[in-house]
């Protein structure tokens, strides 16, 4: 499977000579991303003991844009926009740890066993971050608004190259924060009294996992924007091929089959068949897909 | 020794344990018994610190179970649940091996290997342990998470009511094991504190008997002075006869 990923990942780019930096710099968005997206669904998805809730089902990605939204709104459209890049981006992500970590960790510290409230609650708590997020779009100015719109839906194009590098930064220290973690995961997994037990600090843990998934979410989305069901295709297929429930194994994967589905679907959508934006689409359509199987088949662990 | 100092829970307005004072000796097999809803899972479940102390204090052979560092109680103290739910796809060696977490955190050794194998055998798991865990029967989960907490090795044991789900066979096997550790190695064995519902288990395997009733401890001491006919009768609000076999007493409660 390293060997298919790395295949991919290096046969990609010779595949058309020119204009190699642009597509290298589009190829590390697309590796990044797909790295973020699958690494923080299968983290999540341990935290919660829940195979059909993704970060992004539970509005992680509108958190961010809810941010986002909410810091033009403070300080007004033209004079954000004029920050410089690097602080706004970094104070957009820290906003939204902060605001994950103590949501999350109160919806997830007690009683979370109980899968279907889970799910409610996480729709729930979704929508309630998308609508807030367009009531404060409402607020706004147009010109105001302009600013943020740009955020607002999933794109593969064109990339900001100083967010670009600031984002990469960001996940390999999350990732470099993540890798002791992921044997005490297989712990977590077992849930809160088992993992106390065997002498996990599960509360401290909780929080600092939240504020991983948290900080990955922030990457993807202030990458390409949200993409609601790539995470739980990719932890899915995680799951389903790795066969095992050590994180040290699950966790690499994902990020692993994160980075080949969007690297090798944007390149056979732009240089096989000449499609511009489609391939959010079809992630989206079979994630979707996807999702909806797992809900009515039910019996998903 | 557990000393359990002043220790009130409530759970909204509902007071579910009332000032509890309790030392619990090293004394073997300490088994509590009491009604459904008297409060023992809660109190086992404080005392291995799974669920945070509201007032009082309670220490574990002199650590104060609130200020020790989880690991540490971790290589001092095993508990195994009452309910016991695994949401990962798990084989059983793999759930066993858990029990050897506080002791090689992630990076099993071969004397971690043998401690499951042990835990294993000693279950009767052998045959069952590339299952997975979500393939056994009830009675069969049962072990393997009695096994885990087993695996852990540790000077304390709780298990709360360990017999559920077993057949007779299984019960009493387990049973003689618990005992069978609290009596061998050289510091006198393992302290087993256990929540046991079918009495004549108690009575023929326990070394201390404490009896909980609507949150308050009603009776302790040795089982001959607790199984009596008119101790049980209070304690369960029925009518229950004791009669004798080969020194031990015998609960009729089912006729
Ligand atoms: N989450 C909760 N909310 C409200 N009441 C609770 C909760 N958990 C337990 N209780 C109550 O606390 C009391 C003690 O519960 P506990 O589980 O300790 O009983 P128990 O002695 O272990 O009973 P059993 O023999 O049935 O296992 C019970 O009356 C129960 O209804
Ligand atoms: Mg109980």
């Amino acid at each position: 499977m390293l060997a298919c990923g790395f295949f991919m990942l290096w046969g990609l780019p010779s595949f058309s000579p020119f204009i190699l930096t642009l597509r290298a710099e589009r190829l590390l968005a697309l590796v990044v991303v797909g790295a973020a997206v699958g690494a923080s669904t299968v983290v999540f998805q341990t935290v919660a003991a829940n195979r059909i809730l993704t970060p992004t089902i539970m509005g992680f990605d509108s958190l961010f844009l809810m941010v986002q939204t909410g810091l033009v709104f403070l300080f007004g459209g033209l004079s954000y926009a004029a920050l410089p890049v690097t602080p706004k981006f970094l104070l957009e992500t820290l906003l939204m740890m902060l605001a994950a970590m103590v949501l999350f960790s109160l919806l997830f510290g007690r009683g979370r066993r109980d899968m279907h409230r889970m799910i409610l609650v996480g729709v729930i708590v979704g929508i309630l971050f998308r609508s807030l997020t367009v009531f404060l779009q409402r607020l706004l100015d147009p010109s105001e608004f302009s600013v943020v719109q740009g955020a607002m839906f999933a794109s593969f194009g064109a990339v900001d190259l100083t967010t670009l590098y600031l984002a990469t930064g960001l996940c390999c220290l999350v990732f470099a924060v993540l890798v002791p973690m992921l044997r005490p995961l297989d712990v977590i997994a077992l849930g809160r009294s088992p993992a106390v037990g065997l002498g996990v600090s599960y509360d401290r843990a909780l929080v600092g996992l939240l504020g991983i998934t948290a900080a990955l979410v922030a990457v993807s989305t202030a990458l390409v924007g949200p993409i609601s069901f790539l995470g739980l295709l990719v932890a899915s297929l995680a799951h389903a091929l790795m066969r095992t429930h050590r994180h040290a194994l699950l966790v690499p994967a994902a990020a692993l089959i994160g980075a080949v589905i969007l690297v090798v679907g944007q390149g056979v959508f732009e240089r096989v068949l000449g499609l511009q934006s489609s391939l959010a689409v079809i992630v989206e359509f079979f994630g979707g897909l996807l999702f909806l199987i797992l809900v009515l088949r039910g019996a998903v662990r | 020794m557990i000393s359990i100092r002043d220790v009130n829970h409530n759970i909204g307005s509902a007071r579910i344990l009332k000032d509890i004072n309790l030392d619990i000796p090293r004394a073997g097999a300490t088994a509590i018994i009491g009604p459904n809803g008297a409060g023992k899972s809660t109190l086992l479940n404080l005392v291995a610190r799974l669920q945070p102390l509201q007032t009082g204090s309670i220490s574990i052979d002199g650590q104060d179970v609130g200020k020790t560092p989880t690991a540490q109680i971790a290589k001092a103290l095993a508990i195994v649940s009452q309910q016991n739910f695994v949401a990962s796809r798990l084989r059983v060696r793999d759930l066993v091996g858990f029990g050897r977490w506080p002791h090689h955190r992630g990076r099993m050794g071969p004397e971690d290997h043998e401690a499951v194998d042990q835990a294993l055998a000693a279950f009767d798991l052998l045959s069952f342990q590339s299952r997975f865990l979500d393939e056994l029967s009830g009675g069969q989960q049962q072990r393997a998470f009695v096994a885990m907490g087993f695996a852990q090795g540790t000077d304390w044991l709780l298990l709360d009511e360990p017999l559920n789900n077993l057949d007779m066979f299984h019960a009493r096997a387990l049973m003689k094991r618990v005992h069978g550790v609290s009596r061998s190695g050289a510091a006198g064995g393992r302290q087993v504190l256990m929540v046991v519902h079918e009495i004549n288990y108690v009575a023929a395997w326990a070394d201390h008997v404490v009896a909980l009733r609507e949150g308050e401890v009603a009776l302790q001491g040795a089982p001959e002075e607790i199984l009596t006919s008119a101790a049980l009768s209070g304690l369960y609000e029925m009518d229950i006869q004791v009669s004798e076999h080969q020194g031990r007493p015998l609960v009729l409660h089912h006729v």
